[in-house]
């Protein structure tokens, strides 16, 4: 089904007047890609797609599940996680409690991933992670710690690939077609709903992961978000970002040292 | 094929195995005072690290970068896809990256690319579809085509790995077929058929 841009400031405009929810700092390329797709997954035209967004109870929820990209991996780029352990754990060591927030964490992943790294270094009982993401049905499959097994071998490649030195099968148990991830590395560990565009500072954090999300927003609303990680960082906490995206505002980038210019790694020194 | 030459604003070169000599012949062909930017798709494995575009950097007379997200196109300036991402164009003509699920197990997907040029610059694309072995592409051309753009496509006797311009071609998405050395003059000519004052960068 076809829909030009001047459809989809329509549909960003009925989003936000019947549903409250604010997708007018989306970047519009990859909005109409997945509103178009929402569109062909339930055979709507632009008509029917308006329709259903006001008069179906719960198209909403699915249209949110599908506009937002939910494509994670555990271990995704081990050399991050490589320079997370030799760059930033050292440095969290020497705190009494390590906050985290993994923004827009989708069905948990990266979360889990931490919580490994974190045990690995004896880090994780002192640790907390508060996984947050706009979409709680995803965050409803985060909570379950249950992964495809074909996925998990995927991930163990990651997994080696971070240099730690054991193996991910030491973190799950196989059951069937599913890995279930260790209840003990689960205690710390909460998910909860949080909209970069609408909701405000939480909690004040050591490390704050936000990967692969900024690049769906403009500007202007990136600009908005990086102030709201900025103010939820503790003095001398880390901020990571994923691998294409970068800190780009003057204002913000004196109040920041940079760890890792690769990995995309910051610390918040003023 | 030079009428609508003329007015192109955009040039799209994608490939897959098998298409990257040829890929950068062109890129090398390709003017120092070409007055529009290019986009450059290729599959490669966001696992492993490839220099490819520094490699071919100092062999060009354009500049070879990867894309970076929300940066504005620029004339005389090939901007690679990073590997593992998708790259499309927002409205406003800058680049955008996306990270969400391979299509037709490739991101980034040429097809995605395409689709989204066309969205954005209509007829005035043109993109190239090289050597490769899946379909990547024809839909994409396809895309390009329907919205006016110029398709042209490897000749599949010359691309080490014919299936993906005979996807396009297959798809009736080939408005011209062109041989290696064909394609290494039309980039080093391609000057000479933008009309002049059509830069996108005008306003």
């Amino acid at each position: 089904m076809s829909l030009s841009f001047e459809n989809l400031e329509e549909v960003i405009d009925l989003v936000k007047n019947v549903h409250g929810f604010d997708l007018s700092g989306y970047s519009r390329a990859s909005l109409k890609r997945r509103v178009s797709r929402i569109m062909d997954l339930y055979r709507l035209d632009f008509v029917g797609l308006k329709d259903n967004l006001v008069n179906t109870s719960g198209f909403f929820a699915r249209f949110l599940m599908e506009v937002t990209v939910n494509v994670t991996e555990m271990f995704r780029d081990p050399a991050f996680y490589l320079a997370l352990r030799e760059e930033v754990l050292p440095y969290l060591a020497t705190f009494p409690h390590i906050k985290i927030w993994s923004a827009g964490c989708s069905t948990g992943e990266e979360v889990y991933s931490l919580a490994i790294l974190l045990k690995k270094q004896g880090l994780y009982n002192r640790s907390f992670i508060y996984g947050t993401d706009i979409n709680s049905k995803v965050l409803d499959r985060a909570k379950q710690g249950i992964i495809d097994l074909k996925k998990m071998k995927e991930y163990s490649d990651n997994y080696l690939h971070t240099g730690s030195g054991d193996s991910l099968s030491e973190y799950y148990t196989a059951k069937y077609d599913a890995a279930i991830i260790h209840h003990d590395l689960r205690k710390n560990i909460l998910f909860s709903v949080h909209n970069l565009v609408s909701d405000g500072v939480f909690n004040e954090f050591q490390l704050i992961t936000c990967r692969n999300v900024l690049i769906y927003f403009n500007l202007e609303l990136q600009e908005r978000v990086f102030h709201l990680l900025y103010e939820s960082l503790a003095l001398f906490g880390f901020l990571c970002l994923g691998s294409k995206e970068t800190l780009r505002y003057e204002r913000l980038k004196d109040r920041f040292r940079l760890v890792n210019k690769k990995q995309n790694i910051y610390q918040k020194i003023a | 094929m030079a009428d609508k030459l003329r007015t192109i604003e955009v040039l799209i070169l994608a490939c897959s195995a098998g298409g990257f000599r040829v890929l950068f012949d062109m890129l090398k062909a390709l003017p120092g005072n070409l007055p529009i930017g290019v986009l450059v798709v290729i599959h490669r494995n966001a696992k492993y690290e490839t220099n490819v575009e520094a490699s071919i950097m100092s062999k060009c007379h354009i500049a070879v970068k990867v894309a970076e997200e929300k940066e504005p196109l620029r004339p005389a300036t090939a901007y690679f896809a990073p590997a593992g991402y998708h790259l499309l164009i927002e409205p406003d003509r800058s680049i955008s990256l996306d990270i969400s699920e391979p299509v037709n197990f490739c991101r980034p997907s040429i097809d995605v690319t395409m689709q989204s040029v066309a969205d954005v610059y209509g007829a005035a694309a043109a993109a190239v579809l090289l050597s490769g072995a899946n379909n990547d592409g024809a839909q994409g051309m396809r895309a390009i085509q329907q919205a006016g753009g110029l398709c042209i496509v490897q000749h599949p006797d010359d691309a080490e790995i014919g299936v993906m311009p005979e996807a396009a071609i297959a798809l009736g998405a080939a408005d011209l077929i062109l041989h290696d050395d064909e394609l290494v003059t039309l980039c080093q000519k391609l000057n000479n058929y933008i009309l002049t004052g059509n830069q996108p960068w005008r306003n």
